[in-house]
């Protein structure tokens, strides 16, 4: 994290009087809050906003946003565990298809005359198991989550398939399928934000103010380190992956109910989506930085764009270009400014290590 | 002796066994899998695209990367070779080598993003599996290349055989070979185990990691390239969405081969027989009664039991060397 860096500018005068006074943060408080990723890539959700709401005919209506936040409500709420993952060093590739999965048994049990609460319950059940498969392998075999999640990716989906092969199910009470794209009354704002929203707050509570969600950042930044600190590794990783199963299948559920179609196929790819959504928001693939509402802002730019485009009659898979694209961009930005940060620093070390003995 | 214990040892065998025994049992049960002029073909040919890009991929993850663009760069240069095809006439050799240089292109924007801005290559060729993809959809639209675009002396090369052995299979054994001798015999090619193994090591070391790890992409991009060639030898049609999810089977296919996943452990040899397996499972299913729609949980099971079992084995191996070192200490 940025506000623990120890300050770097120890000056002579300091160190002559023999009292060196620490200044609690390197930076003061409003470059602390603005001179990080979370904070651009938030200005560029409101610029995009503005941007398209002023050139694009119809996209400043509700409904728009209405249809954006009904199509991204899966990639959002996935990101949320895939954000805390992410930050521990590890990532999850199964995602989409725990969401299939999630579908397939839905439909399944709904073919079978199950009521849909039941078979709701089932598929997160089901979702969890999943997500505790990934974690044991992770965490008990010790095995690589890329590597693991690449093979249950094609594990899940396979199963999904198998199981309702090529029919889709789609005879799901009205109520269900109707409260999936309901609205909160008297507005246009989909009734899933509310789902969405308690979810961002518990996760960026347990991420943020807990000494669960420090574990995390700490078995990110160092692993050894957050041993010997107390932090419960296997264990805090073991539950973030069920965590994903859970949210994926009720992503899934969410799914199944908006289309009202239940498929092994389902939400094919949106792993995808998803990492790159937490990427472009500014965690780190390689652990130990991020903060969730940058995620939330790099999933909306993404479905911003998306919308704006097709409202403005462009192709939508223009958006694959502008997400690769974005993508890339971050992850070189950061890369850069870390660069150019370090030779400013080390030229300041140079300049005070060649005047040193001279001002003394 | 010594070869032998070896050669019976390696990972690379148990896959073979596996792969093996998978031919067999469907033979048994179904002999046309193999006694019959198609199912000969088919075993041998449809394997090979994704075995192409297997030994790229195999390349790449030694370095510790991953090149998950190759499906998307498959689609690019299939569809510009489709092109060429259809609104020139060019001879199709050199269309086949502007396809290759164009895959080596594409890898080569990865290579450099990699070993210049010294980003994680599974971020950037994410990104660039959506880009080049995104950008074959702008270029692509609804179109596509019938195979009635396509110069009927080119598609022979699809289907044609050369003492039994079908052209295609030819080709992808002589860069297989070609990839396996430089990895294993060349200082060069040891250098990418050395890189994968520790990178900063390999760096103190004094080698130049950033020219191999971009050497390593390019190669990837080119056996794209050449895959995206031969895939519009092979289907005669090319949409938007061809080789989309390729990427996914090459690094199974890896894995499953015994490429450790982080990297300096592993063979293209593995890699290619994984790519073999995975494909040659898909088309066995059916024959052996099992519904089309597990062959991907099935997949999914195979690089689960792949990467359990190279654990044990490192276990079992981590093991024996501390008790040999306990017996002479």
């Amino acid at each position: 994290m940025t506000t623990t860096t120890p300050p770097t500018t120890g000056s002579a005068a300091n160190a002559a009087s023999g009292a060196r006074n620490y200044p609690g943060y390197g930076r003061p408080f409003w470059q602390r809050l603005l001179l990080r990723r979370e904070a651009a890539i938030i200005g560029l959700l409101v610029v995009v906003i503005v941007v398209a709401s002023a050139t694009v005919p119809h996209f400043a209506a509700p409904i728009t946003y209405n249809f954006l936040l009904l199509d991204m409500a899966p990639v959002l709420l996935i990101s949320l565990p895939m954000t805390l993952i992410i930050i521990t060093g590890e990532i999850d590739l199964s995602v989409a298809s725990a969401m299939g999965l999630s579908s397939s048994v839905i439909g399944l049990l709904t073919q079978a005359h199950w009521p849909f609460p039941a078979a709701a319950g089932v598929a997160l059940v089901v979702g969890a198991v999943g997500g505790a498969v990934n974690g044991l392998l992770v965490t008990r075999v010790g095995l690589p989550s890329l590597a693991v999640t690449i093979g249950t990716l094609a594990l899940y989906r396979g199963v999904a398939q198998g199981l309702l092969g090529t029919t889709a199910v789609t005879s799901f009470p009205a109520f269900w399928t109707d409260l999936a794209t309901s609205t909160i009354p008297g507005t246009l704002i989909p009734s899933v934000t509310i789902v969405i929203a308690v979810l961002a707050i518990v996760f960026g509570v347990l991420l943020h103010f807990t000494p669960f969600g420090r574990g995390i950042y700490a078995i990110g930044l160092s692993p050894d380190a957050a041993v010997f600190s107390g932090v419960k590794i296997q264990r805090t990783k073991f539950i973030l992956f069920v965590l994903a199963g859970l949210v994926s299948a009720l992503a899934g559920i969410f799914y199944t109910l908006r289309f009202g179609s239940a498929r092994g196929d389902n939400a094919t790819g949106l792993e995808l989506s998803v990492v790159a959504a937490v990427l472009l928001g500014g965690v780190s693939i390689f652990g130990g930085r991020g903060a969730l509402p940058g995620v939330l802002a790099g999933a909306l730019v993404i479905g911003v764009l998306a919308s704006a485009l097709r409202l403005a009659g462009i192709t939508s898979d223009v958006i694959n270009v502008i997400t690769g694209t974005l993508l890339v961009l971050s992850v070189i930005l950061t890369s850069f400014l870390a660069w150019l940060q370090r030779t400013r620093l080390s030229a300041g070390r140079k300049r005070r290590v060649t005047n040193g003995p001279a001002s003394s | 002796m010594n070869s032998l214990k070896r050669l019976t040892r390696a990972r690379e065998t148990g896959i073979l066994l596996a792969f093996l025994l998978v031919v067999i049992a469907t033979t048994v049960k179904n002999p046309s899998f193999v006694f019959s002029q198609d199912g000969f073909r088919d075993l041998l040919v449809t394997p090979m695209l994704v075995l192409l890009i297997a030994v790229g991929e195999a390349m790449v993850i030694i370095t510790r990367n991953v090149d998950l663009s190759v499906g998307s760069v498959i689609g690019l240069t299939a569809y510009t070779a489709g092109t060429l095809f259809k609104y020139t006439d060019i001879p199709w050799l050199l269309v086949a080598l502007i396809a290759i240089a164009g895959g080596a292109a594409l890898g080569a924007v990865n290579g450099l993003l990699i070993s210049i801005a010294k980003v994680p290559s599974l971020v950037i060729t994410l990104g660039t599996l959506y880009a080049f993809r995104g950008i074959n959809v702008l270029w692509t639209g609804s179109n596509r290349i019938n195979s009635t675009d396509i110069p009927n002396d080119f598609q022979m090369i699809g289907t044609a055989q050369l003492l039994y052995i079908p052209v295609i299979t030819i080709i992808a054994a002589v860069v297989l070979i070609a990839a396996a001798w430089y990895l294993r015999n060349t200082r060069g090619g040891r250098e990418f185990y050395a890189i994968g193994s520790d990178p900063d090591a390999a760096n103190l070391y004094g080698l130049k990691v950033g020219r191999r790890v971009l050497l390593a992409f390019i190669v990837s991009g080119a056996l794209a390239g050449l895959a995206g060639v031969l895939y519009v030898a092979r289907y005669g049609t090319v949409d938007s969405q061809a080789g989309s999810g390729f990427e996914l089977q090459a690094v199974g296919a890896a894995v499953i081969g015994g490429v450790a996943i982080f990297g300096g452990i592993g063979s293209v040899w593995g890699a290619a027989i994984g790519a073999m397996l995975l494909l040659t499972i898909n088309r066995a299913l059916p024959v052996l009664g099992i519904q089309d729609f597990w062959q991907q949980a099935v997949v999914g099971a195979l690089i689960i039991a792949a990467i359990v079992l190279d654990r044990i084995l490192a276990l079992r191996q981590a093991r024996r060397l501390t008790v040999m070192e306990d017996s002479q200490a």
